[in-house]
């Protein structure tokens, strides 16, 4: 059969995000695989530098509908890092329970996505439903469901009461009599394991080999953790275990997320019935002094990384991120190789890739139909020609 | 049958007219039960006729260098054949136009959507309707042969090829579903595959192939193959109704002769429906498999399953003769 190019994105009902995936294709196995990210550059990096310590958390909180709180959580950690601000514990706590929280409501919706790439809609209505309790939660804890607003740079933006804590509990048990279900949903329905096991295996030394980050790395049997490995917020005070696969396909990857969840109910319940007392936030100055700081943090989706540099102005000089699913990107154009036209939905899905929050800037030439990215002289060229001619600079 | 009342056999009852309205409701059923299945609310009563409605409203696009006629006679094909296999369906009693080897015609004609769907994937130019029309083929070389099987076997034992005169074998005898249990269980899932429900809903997989054959298709055309995979279904749940669960007619006699018109077409509503239960249950609880996966399923244990019921029903022709 001769090769057929199908081209998968930008626009496809299995994405929900722009990417273009041009699959080289024979028959219905997949060749070759080329990945385009770069259709939703927002320059969020670049806005950040404009912005004051108040003003550009929220704009960071917009990098991801998803880990909003995560991109917020790891950005003040630095901050608070340069200027040697000890955080009060109360507050370090509800930053936990939100993590976690938002842990929950990213895999449960992942759990849904993935039941929806292999037409499994059942379990992704299921899943959303039970995603609500979360969200409710959230709602209560922070009086938002998607953009939480509860993180700035010194502390927390809003003390729950007893009786939002109370009500966050009591959501708990269904929860996890839910995600058990759902764990042996997925051991025993047969179109569920035809669809996910052996499926975008990936082994310990690829997973190392192409960087792979978070829930991708731990089902290929690799035990990386930040929250363990680097603790942070009050992670070293709440009892928790990385959870890991061997199997390193999509099935465990499934496992490994679903064990998350119920890890994650484990550290909510934990951190809201030790939540210590006393206030809720410090002031903090208002410049960071000069200094360099590559933050960390456990997103839902791996590893998420803030290079952060500060000049003595309340501004910052230079925000660089790196999140969870750029590092997985290459490990999906490996995986799928080999595999059928079918699994590329839920191949992509495995890593739970969140699009806006990767997109790099790429120079698409409509004309000679090529695509390029810019090395650092021709951009700064491009730059001062720019606002020489556009602006009168 | 005199001529006015045959033609209003085929035209109005149960001919077209209660055709469409019943393939409306057994949309609306089957997306109301998967609905509340899914913890969802689900469709009002008169979606799916609105939706034809809207759709038939709607702007046909024709892709660039398709020609238009072929793109229109397709779904027209394709709905007219599932619509006439109907006319032979048994539904309050048996079908005054049947003939002998009417039971192959039936089978015949099912599959016309199908050849139809892949004619339009392969007419549409469009790489993800390509591919959802070869697989449709591909699909049908699956599970025609197990389906044809399972279906014959009632016609094996009953030693008739027409569908109404099976029905009528049934009546002095216990249903098919009880002595051809195998049979049965492949038929049903034979159905599902050639209506291209989830597990088999590889042709028109949304996440992989944007909606494989159905890509280009637009306003009344959409409108018109949508409805022929209704009536399709409805068809379809009635020609297994008629050969595994009795069909219309009682075991007894019942006088007078429209109350027994009246219990037939209860019965038939009741059977049809069930096994619509069965269907969008078996929808409802299952992913989509991938076609090399089906291959497999289809080929190694569904055609395995419907040889052994032929062999069976053949040995049992042989010494039980019921």
């Amino acid at each position: 059969m001769p090769e057929v190019v199908v081209p998968i994105g930008p626009h496809h009902p299995a994405l929900k995000e722009p990417v273009n995936f041009k699959v080289i294709a024979e028959g219905e196995l997949i060749v070759r695989l080329e990945i385009d990210i770069a259709y939703n550059h927002r320059g969020i990096e670049k806005a950040a530098e404009s912005r004051d310590f108040v003003k550009v958390v929220p704009l960071l909180e917009r990098v991801c509908g998803i880990c909003s709180h995560s991109h917020t959580t790891v950005f003040v950690k630095g901050i608070e890092e340069v200027m040697k601000v000890g955080v009060p514990k109360r507050a370090q706590y509800i930053r936990t329970v939100i993590a976690e929280l938002e842990r929950m409501h990213s895999h449960l919706l992942w759990l849904g996505v993935a039941a929806h790439e292999i037409g499994f809609n059942t379990l992704f209505m299921w899943t959303w439903r039970d995603r609500e309790a979360v969200q409710d939660s959230l709602e209560e804890l922070t009086g938002n469901r998607v953009n939480y607003g509860i993180n700035e740079v010194g502390g927390v933006r809003r003390d729950p009461t007893d009786r939002d804590v109370a009500r966050v509990l009591r959501r708990l048990p269904v929860l996890e009599e839910r995600i058990a279900k759902y764990r042996r949903m997925i051991a025993h329905e047969p179109t569920t394991l035809a669809r996910f096991r052996g499926i975008g295996r990936l082994t310990r030394e690829e997973a190392l080999r192409y960087g792979t980050v978070g829930p991708t790395a731990r089902a290929s049997g690799i035990e990386y953790d930040i929250r363990r490995d680097d603790p942070y917020l009050a992670y070293d005070e709440v009892p928790f275990e990385v959870v890991t696969d061997t199997h390193g396909d999509v099935y465990g990857r499934t496992l490994v997320r679903i064990g998350e969840l119920l890890q994650s109910v484990g550290i909510v319940r934990h951190a809201l019935e030790n939540l210590p007392g006393g206030p809720i936030k410090v002031a903090t100055p208002r410049a960071a002094p000069r200094a360099e700081i590559l933050s960390r943090y456990e997103a839902p989706r791996g590893e998420l990384v803030h290079f952060i540099r500060t000049n003595n102005t309340d501004k910052v000089e230079r925000l660089d991120i790196r999140t969870p699913t750029l590092a997985n990107w290459t490990s999906v154009a490996v995986s799928l190789v080999g595999q059928h036209l079918a699994d590329i939905p839920v191949v992509v899905a495995a890593i739970d890739p969140c699009l806006s929050c990767t997109s790099r800037v790429t120079i698409v030439d409509r004309e000679d139909r090529e695509t390029k990215t810019m090395t650092w002289e021709e951009l700064r060229a491009h730059g001062m020609r720019f606002y020489r001619e556009k602006r009168g600079v | 049958m005199d001529v006015p009342l045959l033609v209003l056999y085929v035209v109005v009852f149960p001919g077209l007219l209660f055709l469409v309205g019943y393939a409306f409701l057994f949309q609306f059923l089957d997306r109301k039960i998967a609905a509340r299945m899914q913890s969802r609310v689900g469709p009002p009563l008169i979606q799916p006729f609105a939706d034809f409605v809207k759709m038939l409203a709607k702007e046909t696009i024709t892709p660039a260098d398709v020609k238009r006629a072929d793109f229109d006679w397709a779904p027209l094909l394709a709905f007219a054949a599932v619509a006439t296999a109907f006319l032979y369906v048994p539904v309050v009693g048996p079908s005054p136009v049947a003939f002998q080897g009417d039971l192959i015609l039936i089978l015949y004609l099912l599959t016309l959507p199908s050849i139809a769907l892949f004619v339009l994937g392969w007419l549409s130019r469009n790489v993800f309707a390509t591919i959802g029309g070869v697989r449709a083929v591909t699909q049908l070389f699956i599970y025609e042969v197990p389906f044809f099987l399972a279906l014959l076997a009632p016609a094996i034992m009953a030693g008739t090829w027409s569908v109404s005169e099976i029905v009528t074998w049934q009546a002095s005898h216990p249903w098919f579903a009880v002595l051809q249990p195998i049979g049965f269980i492949v038929a049903l899932i034979g159905l599902q595959a050639k209506l291209e429900r989830t597990p088999f809903d590889i042709p028109e997989a949304e996440t992989e192939i944007v909606a494989g054959p159905w890509t280009e298709l637009t306003g009344r055309r959409l409108a018109l193959m949508r409805l022929t995979m209704d009536v399709a279904l409805v068809t379809g749940s009635g020609l297994v109704a008629a050969l595994f669960l009795g069909g219309p007619l009682l075991p007894w006699a019942l006088e007078p002769a429209w109350l027994a018109s009246l219990a037939g077409f209860g019965l038939f509503l009741a059977k049809t429906l069930a096994i619509l239960f069965v269907l969008t249950s078996l929808r409802i609880a299952m992913g989509r498999l991938r076609i090399d996966q089906l291959n497999d399923i289809g080929w190694k244990y569904l055609a395995s399953a419907a040889i052994l019921q032929v062999f069976v029903v053949l040995a049992m022709n042989a010494w039980w003769a019921p």
